[in-house]
């Protein structure tokens, strides 16, 4: 068990810097989730923290001892790989006890930590055949079985469940969860998906091109989004973004209408407001003329644009709604759930 | 076949089994001249129905002086000299470029592709290319009439290391940082995990490498003098001209008998991983 401590850490290739001065201190326990769009960086920071990549500059802590320098094994962590990296030609029990017959532990010990993963992951049924014979689902499992039997201060996880279908992944997401959390062990998780990255980060640091964009638990991230990339990446359907001029009275949409509410800033901002924050009301100030109807079951997606304007917007409704394509629909949003960004900045202005 | 036509698949049996007779009719003649006696095998016409002087012929052949008359060594150390120069090539051969592989895809070191062009180069020059300078250093390091002479100047190629460092490429990169996290150092690796994946690459090399190194003939024929030294391929030859008489068929018959046996056994029993580490993908 350990914090990990990122200080000022960058990373190049040559002459690209493809990692800017990221910061973050993690706590004792902590699961935290990387989070970005492909090639943001994520990969490279959580292979850096295993030591499988070098430090350009900057310092990794892992407990007491800076890592920077330290081989992989010598760093006390276990890593998921994402297409689980088991040998192949090693038994379920081997691939688990590899990294102990290296370290020279006594049989009966890997034995022990064999057996009690297995417990735990509940694959006993399985020890003795080969990765080949397994499903995508029991691999995964043999990859933490191979995480957890070293006992490690932290555990990395590079996209562990991208390679499994959507209900095994849900399935997993939580099992996932349930160990770290019984285990509690420090853990880094690296993953695309917003929904896994908001159901499993105690908090969730996103990157975007390189640049952390915003660190914090996944309700901050949802109720007080720092950037556009932010508002855009957590919650879905994304966030509704409109330019609009800001006064100290309300804020003009594009098409005139003025949202009344007391403002701080003033002059031409970025407006956003979830879909699920906009209400149905026969009086509202926003008209949004619906081109698609989603039924998702427990909600409804209108798909369309402001009225007057080319700026698409998503609303979303509970429950079934029999609105038809074109025809307009008036919503209200009350002030709280308005975000402001600068349009030049793209960052939060109420901060 | 998906198609079933009635005429097609007679036409393909038919040329598949004219096939099979073109091949191994030669064979066939080959085992009936080892069941008969000299004085048959010299009348005409030749006989194509195997005789009762097998076992005969088989013991003048491997612990005789082999053919009356001249002094070659007897057949059974002709067959363990092929045997050693075959399997100190094909062995020798692996052990070499399975570590120049792991060399230059695992590490990197200056000049790096400059070894491995280096190595790719001796492609264009076999044995027969360069056979005149290679047999000056044999000569001039002792190494005539020795094992080591045999195989030492065929056991550097670049096949087999051009076919590890492919098979090498194939396995995925976490695997080796998985290793590296597990503690594993890099021969470690190689031995722990390597070795293991390249499992039947290494015996389709070893069947293909111990074909080519029993059926050398110029090399041997070149720098064994002593007679104790001679292997079997060239023996066959040595025999057809050693006769001053007509050639004793039977005798070379039976020789050229016992030479495919040892190549049949090889590819025979190790025919499954052979076909694997040809076709197999999935690593």
């Amino acid at each position: 068990m350990a914090e990990i401590q990122l200080t000022d850490l960058t990373k190049s290739y040559g002459p690209t810097e493809v990692l800017h001065h990221v910061e973050g201190d993690i706590k004792d326990g902590e699961f935290i989730v990387i989070v970005g769009p492909s090639g943001c960086g994520k990969s490279t920071l959580l292979r850096m923290v295993a030591g499988l990549e070098s430090v350009t500059s900057g310092e990794i802590r892992i407990g007491d001892r800076r890592v920077n320098e330290l081989e992989p094994s010598a760093r006390d962590i276990a890593m998921v790989f994402q297409n689980y990296a088991l040998y192949p030609h090693m038994s379920v029990r081997e691939n688990m006890a590899y990294g102990l017959k290296i370290r020279k532990l006594p049989k009966g010990e890997i034995n022990r930590r064999v057996e009690e993963a297995a417990d735990i992951l509940e694959i006993h049924q399985y020890l003795d055949r080969k990765p080949r014979q397994l499903s995508g689902g029991q691999r995964q499992r043999v990859a933490m079985g191979r995480a957890i039997v070293r006992d490690p201060q932290v555990f990395l996880f590079d996209e562990p469940l991208s390679n499994l279908d959507a209900k095994l992944r849900v399935q997993m997401r939580l099992e996932i969860r349930k160990l770290q959390q019984r285990l509690g062990v420090t853990s880094i998780y690296v993953t695309h998906d917003q929904v896994e990255a908001m159901t499993l980060g105690d908090r969730l640091m996103v990157l975007n091109g390189g640049y952390v964009e915003q660190f914090g638990t996944p309700i901050e991230l949802y109720d007080r989004p720092a950037s556009v990339f932010v508002a855009g990446f957590i919650g879905s359907p994304a966030m509704n973004l409109l330019p609009a001029e800001a006064h100290s009275d309300g804020i003009v949409l594009p098409t005139g209408v003025k949202l009344a509410g007391a403002q701080t800033q003033s002059g031409s901002v970025l407006l956003g407001v979830r879909p699920e924050h906009l209400v149905p009301d026969q009086d509202g100030p926003i008209a949004i003329d619906v081109d698609m109807v989603e039924q998702l079951g427990a909600n409804s997606l209108l798909h369309g644009t402001l009225s007057g304007t080319d700026h698409a917007m998503v609303a979303s409704i509970p429950g079934h709604v029999a609105t038809a394509n074109g025809t307009q629909q008036r919503f209200s949003a009350a002030p709280e759930v308005l975000h402001l960004f600068s349009p030049e900045t793209q960052k939060r202005l109420d901060a | 076949m998906i198609e079933n036509r009635p005429f097609t698949s007679f036409l393909s049996h038919l040329i598949l089994i004219l096939g099979v007779i073109a091949i191994a009719l030669p064979i066939w003649i080959t085992f009936v001249a080892a069941t008969h006696n000299e004085l048959r095998m010299n009348q005409t016409p030749l006989p194509l129905w195997p005789g009762t002087y097998l076992w005969e012929n088989l013991q003048k052949t491997l612990f005789g002086k082999g053919l009356s008359g001249s002094e070659t060594a007897p057949v059974w150390m002709m067959l363990l000299n092929s045997l050693a120069m075959a399997m100190m090539i094909s062995v020798g051969k692996i052990a070499i470029s399975l570590l120049s592989a792991f060399a230059i895809v695992y590490f990197k070191f200056p000049f790096r592709m400059t070894c491995f062009w280096m190595i790719f180069i001796t492609l264009m020059l076999p044995v027969e290319v360069r056979i005149l300078p290679t047999f000056e250093v044999v000569a001039n390091l002792g190494l005539l009439n020795s094992y080591w002479g045999l195989s030492i100047p065929l056991i550097a190629s670049a096949t087999a290391t051009f076919m590890f460092r492919q098979v090498f490429l194939t396995v995925p990169d976490e695997l080796l940082e998985s290793a590296r996290i597990d503690g594993a150092g890099p021969m470690r690796f190689f031995w722990d995990i390597l070795l293991p994946l390249s499992r039947t690459n290494i015996a389709a090399l070893f069947v293909i490498l111990f074909i080519f190194g029993w059926n050398q003939y110029l090399w041997p024929l070149l720098i064994t003098t002593d007679t104790s030294m001679t292997t079997i391929v060239m023996s066959i030859k040595q025999m057809l001209e050693a006769a001053e008489q007509s050639p004793q068929w039977n005798i070379i018959m039976t020789t050229a008998l016992l030479a495919m046996v040892p190549p049949i056994f090889v590819v025979i029993s190790m025919q499954k991983l052979f076909v694997q580490g040809l076709t197999e993908t999935d690593k």
